[in-house]
């Protein structure tokens, strides 16, 4: 009843093809907004914004460079921590190479490095689809580790073979390194996932997006069509490997403030395919969705017995966040298959109908 | 759905309600224990946070605290992630520790320069930035007893003496490395390097992959091939009993197989009998008969407080944990006596570790009386390079076999020195110290 | 050109100037694709009959050879042990089929290739919780397993054969062998061949798909087992080695997802060509190469041939 579009009115080809045509999305969306940009900076303790806020974004971020490549073009990546990395280590060699330069521009560009690397390691999906190409990418999560630690050019020889973040300031006011406040972090974190998730709703709304997904669909069809096949494929990875390389830069840069190759192994890249298949596959809002439920549900099982005044051994929960992580993995995939985002939809429709149930 | 939702949220709701809440009674002394009873590497680091923590519950059991002021212990879980080490970090800063212990290199850079910032004196016990034992530039950071570096010259040391005394008996020997392939492994290279032109000896570098550490035959099949007159070991975890293993299928003369200080008996013991003969490093005592492990026994393990099966207590790394805690309770009591006050806080404990001074009298009244040396930080020295014997696996434990040797601090010292300059330059902006200087002396 | 001969020749003069450490070399290599073959046959199995990419076979292995030297510990006789550990491989075999297969019959690939993802947390969970997550020893002398090693003096060398290795050749021999006769000659076996080709098909002619499902996981789970004793005995038996396991994936790029002689030859491919790479070529970059060098091995071959060694020629329609 509140959620209806009735007597909304498009008098426009642009205004019916916008990415929110209903007025209560819009409204909704800013919504969402405030509260992520107001609201929480308001009542968000520093354990919620340090803790739980920046590494989710983070997070989903680097889950919607996934999504793009599995969702929308349908190619399974399991080297998306490598290229985190990638982004990461770039970041680091661009800021100690040119100090000068602002932060913020080296976190982006940072991520055109590692577009580029995943060009190279997008190359053999022309060849090969499926699990076959799944295990093709873990050939570059494995090469691209070992390049972190072994190549000491990579790190500036550092004896400790760990990339460490040095106080940046952005206006004068710094926004890595240790003096920097977890809020400041926060909203620079925030401000870049918005406008890169703006973008990449445009770009998988527009005409490369349907390309991709008349890739994902069939592509011998979408090939058929008129579609190259390999400018699109290298393409979704470019733009993959893009939004991983910013999200792995802001990962070291703005929430751990150092790290070693072990941050970006293999089982970072498992995390986020989990994100992305859980979230909702080809669904942007989705990734927010897995992001959250993978990272901030494993800190509630934590939390939970100490907050309702149980007492487990820490260790004990921690085997219990496993037990109960996979078992929600299973339960999630069996209530609804096509991720969170698909329950999402649903509770629209109904919102939409309500109250009659038709 | 809907329900499913709400509940979520309100549990969320409660997690980051909870979470800065309920801070340690205002008069406990806050000490959190970061452990990794689970993870790849549980096996080493269960019996860690059981000797950390049946110590400081011993305290609390047979003193009442430290200086009548009791000590509130949590474990938080890192499984050695360092994503969950920071989270961990996160979550007890609000609770004003006096003190954190990542029992992580990965988690310890992060925390380096969060220390000084959040006034949490980082106790990085063996492990972590070699270069944080200078504490002009690190001045929040400890890393007694002895830094990797210091661990490497020993083993050279040793290695010299076996073969009849001086370090000119190196020269024309050929001495095999083999390390975790990451940065723990890797930092004594370029001293090794350095070593090796200086003494003539050549050395053989047998990396692992932290993904192979239990598939190491490529390895042993070089270490056949160039058969070094020793091998070194840096292992970790699972790494270690591999390699004990696969030098007992090697038939490597296990009497010149010595390791750092982190394998367990458990890490020897698989490879049965033929393991005897493998020696590491070590700075205090691998049994039980010890007043103070007595004390544990008595007030901790024995009234089942412990975590600890009764054979752990008196094993190399629950001692290590042992160990870990005394430095932590001796900085808390330090704290107390140069400040005066009871509940100190994290900026007093820093002071109270570089005033740190566990003298042999001192060792004797915690009834620690040979279970260690003595050791003494100051603010220059936050390590203190102390010397180390070598211990003999005899096929069930391990057995002092040498005397205390002590590290080549005139080599080790200047590199220090160079790195944490580099350290400092590296990081433009690292504050220069401003921390007053406590010890006289 | 220095560079060229240490690439091209110097590796061959190695090679040529101490065969005993080339055969020695060779061997361990092939023990070690032995090992891989095992996993990846679990994988082939499963993803035969039931179309399941199951990335939980490494961390079955775990598992089982966990359950194994649990109940071992707790005081259970060895070869009991063993069968109680071949009972909880059924169990979760059972449990498999009825609340994770059967609820999502019909969905795409990789929701089931998620769900066995969940399948990996719970038995992580589950045998941390139970076990414990310190490396455990295998009981080798207590499962009948031989010890010590044959020492042979040829090639002007020595050349040493660890009996566990070679009770492990012949064990995975004769698993595999077993398996080949079971899947020919039995009524289940000729099922289980029905249902690898055609789902419908055989459902149409009475066979039971969710009793197939059982019996392959369960099969499955005991080669997993197999697997678990022996890389257990060769180091410990921990959570560690789930990361081994993953070596088991190029090899199935190489042979095929749906061949079982693809799993073994592959196998052995990768396990021999890891260990060359690795002992001649491996020093030239520094060495700990063996991570990835499986990977690109795997990587290159399908550019070449991207339906793997065995694997059915893809034919593509609209």
């Amino acid at each position: 009843m509140f959620y209806r579009e009735v007597g909304q009115f498009k008098t426009s080809y642009a205004a019916d093809q916008a990415i929110f045509p209903i007025r209560q999305d819009r409204i909704g969306l800013a919504l969402i907004l405030a509260v992520a940009f107001i609201g929480i900076p308001l009542v968000g303790g520093e354990f919620m914004i340090a803790s739980v806020m920046i590494p989710f974004l983070i997070l989903a971020l680097a889950a919607i460079g996934l999504n793009i490549l599995i969702g929308y073009t349908g190619l399974i990546s399991l080297g998306t921590g490598a290229f985190m990395g990638v982004g990461a280590y770039a970041c680091y060699k661009l800021t100690t190479l040119f100090p000068g330069v602002n932060i913020i521009v080296w976190i982006v560009a940072s991520g055109l490095v590692s577009c580029a690397v995943g060009v190279v390691f997008g190359l053999p999906s022309l060849r090969i689809k499926g699990f076959y190409l799944a295990i093709a990418t873990l050939a570059a999560q494995f090469f691209l580790q070992w390049c972190f630690v072994r190549v000491g050019w990579l790190y500036n020889y550092n004896p400790s073979g760990a990339i460490e973040v040095p106080v940046h300031t952005l206006f004068g006011i710094p926004i890595t390194g240790a003096t920097a406040k977890p809020l400041t972090r926060y909203f620079v974190v925030l401000g870049i996932v918005v406008v890169m998730t703006w973008f990449a709703s445009n770009l998988v709304h527009g005409r490369i997006g349907r390309n991709w997904m008349a890739v994902r669909d069939m592509d011998i069809a979408a090939q058929l069509m008129g579609i190259r096949l390999l400018p699109a494929k290298l393409l979704a990875f470019a733009v993959s490997s893009f939004y991983a390389g910013v999200a792995g830069a802001m990962m070291v840069f703005l929430w751990l403030g150092a790290a070693e190759p072990e941050a970006f192994n293999i089982n970072e890249s498992f995390v986020l395919l989990f994100m992305v298949i859980i979230g909702g596959l080809g669904s942007l809002i989705g990734s927010f969705f897995g992001a959250a439920l993978i990272h901030i549900l494993p800190i509630i099982v934590r939390t939970a017995p100490n907050a309702l005044g149980l007492k487990i051994g820490s260790a004990t929960a921690e085997h219990l966040t496993f037990l109960i992580t996979g078992a929600l993995i299973i339960f999630f995939l069996i209530v609804e298959p096509h991720g969170l985002a698909r329950l999402w939809q649903i509770a629209k429709q109904k919102l939409r109908v309500w109250p009659f149930p038709y | 759905m809907k329900a499913l939702k709400t509940t979520a949220l309100a549990l969320l709701a409660a997690t980051a309600l909870a979470a800065p809440a309920a801070p340690a009674a205002a008069e406990d002394i806050f000490v959190p224990l970061f452990t990794y009873r689970t993870g790849p590497f549980a096996g080493s680091g269960t019996s860690i946070a059981n000797g950390m923590r049946d110590y400081l519950e011993m305290l609390n059991a047979r003193d009442g605290g430290i200086g009548g002021v009791k000590l509130a212990i949590e474990e938080c879980e890192t499984g050695y992630d360092t994503k969950k080490g920071l989270e961990c970090y996160e979550a007890v800063k609000p609770k004003k520790p006096v003190m954190v212990n990542p029992w992580s290199t990965g988690i310890t850079l992060p925390l380096i320069a969060k220390a000084a910032v959040d006034k949490i004196p980082v106790l990085s016990m063996a492990y972590g930035l070699s270069a944080s034992s200078e504490g002009d530039t690190f001045p929040w950071i400890f890393n007694p007893p002895d830094t990797y570096w210091d661990g490497m010259s020993m083993i050279i040391k040793y290695i010299a003496a076996q073969e009849g005394g001086g370090l000119d008996k190196l020269k024309g020997k050929k001495i095999g490395y083999l390390y975790l392939d990451a940065g723990y492994g890797k930092e004594p290279l370029p001293f090794l390097a350095d070593l090796s032109k200086e003494l003539g000896f050549e050395t053989k570098l047998y990396p692992v992959p932290a993904a192979e550490m239990q598939n190491q035959s490529a390895q042993w099949l070089n270490v056949r091939r160039d058969r070094p007159d020793y091998m070194i070991m840096y292992g970790w975890g699972a790494m270690q009993p591999t390699a004990i293993k696969e030098a007992v299928k090697t038939n490597y003369p296990m009497e010149k197989f010595i390791s750092i200080w982190w394998p367990s008996e458990e890490d020897a013991k698989g490879a049965g009998k033929e393991a005897a003969g493998f020696k590491t490093l070590n700075w205090h005592a691998a049994t039980a008969d010890f007043p103070v492990i007595k004390d544990i026994e008595k007030h901790i393990v024995g009234a089942g407080k412990s975590q600890a099966p009764k054979e752990q207590v008196g094993t190399v790394l629950y001692n290590r944990g042992v160990y870990n805690s005394m430095l932590i309770a001796e900085a808390i009591r330090t704290a107390q006596k140069i400040t005066g006050k009871k509940a100190v806080t994290g900026e007093d404990v820093r002071r109270g570790l570089e005033g740190l001074n566990v003298d042999a009298a001192r060792l004797k009244e915690m009834g620690m009386e040979g279970f260690t040396g003595p050791i003494k930080l100051t603010c220059a020295d936050h390590n203190g390079h102390r010397p180390t014997f070598v211990q003999r696996f005899d096929g069930s434990k391990y057995v002092k076999v040498s005397d205390w040797i002590e590290p080549m601090t005139d080599k080790v010292g200047p590199l220090l020195k160079a790195d944490a300059k580099a350290y400092a330059e590296k990081n433009a902006g690292w504050p220069a110290r401003t921390e007053a200087c406590d010890s006289k002396s | 050109m220095n560079l060229l001969y240490q690439i091209f020749v110097d590796p061959f003069v190695q090679m040529g100037a101490s065969p005993d450490l080339l055969v020695q070399t060779l061997w361990e290599g092939l023990v070690g694709g032995v090992l891989y073959s095992l996993i990846a046959l679990g994988f082939v199995l499963i993803f035969k009959a039931s179309g399941v990419f199951n990335f939980a076979q490494g961390i079955m292995m775990v598992f089982a050879a966990l359950t194994l030297v649990g109940f071992y510990e707790k005081g259970v006789p060895a070869p009991l042990a063993l069968l109680l550990a071949i009972g909880v491989m059924y169990l979760l075999a059972l449990g498999v089929e009825r609340i994770v297969l059967r609820p999502l019959v019909n969905q795409p690939d990789i929701m089931l290739f998620m769900a066995t993802f969940g399948l990996t947390y719970i038995l992580i969970g589950a045998g941390e919780l139970v076990f414990g997550g310190d490396p455990k020893e295998m009981p080798v002398a207590a499962l009948g397993l031989p010890k010590g090693a044959i020492d042979l003096k040829i090639l002007g060398g020595l050349v040493s054969l660890q009996k566990i290795d070679i009770a492990a050749a012949v064990i995975a021999s004769a698993m595999v062998a077993g398996l080949a006769l079971f899947f020919q000659k039995t009524r289940i076996g000729r099922a289980l061949r029905a249902v690898a080709d055609d789902h419908q098909a055989a459902l149409s002619v009475g066979i039971s798909l969710n009793q197939i499902w059982v019996i392959v996981w369960f099969t499955a789970g005991i080669v997993a087992l197999a697997t678990g004793i022996m890389w257990g005995a060769r180091s410990d038996v921990s959570f560690a080695l789930q990361v081994i396991s993953l070596k088991a994936l190029p090899v199935l790029i190489l042979g095929g997802f749906t061949s079982v002689p693809g799993a073994i030859i592959g196998g052995l491919i990768i396990g021999i060509g890891e260990k060359l790479g690795e002992f001649y070529w491996g020093p030239l970059v520094g060495g700990g190469i063996e991570s990835w060098l499986a990977y690109v091995i795997a990587l290159a071959f399908l550019l070449f041939k991207p339906e793997g060694l065995f694997g059915e020629k893809i034919i593509e329609r609209i």
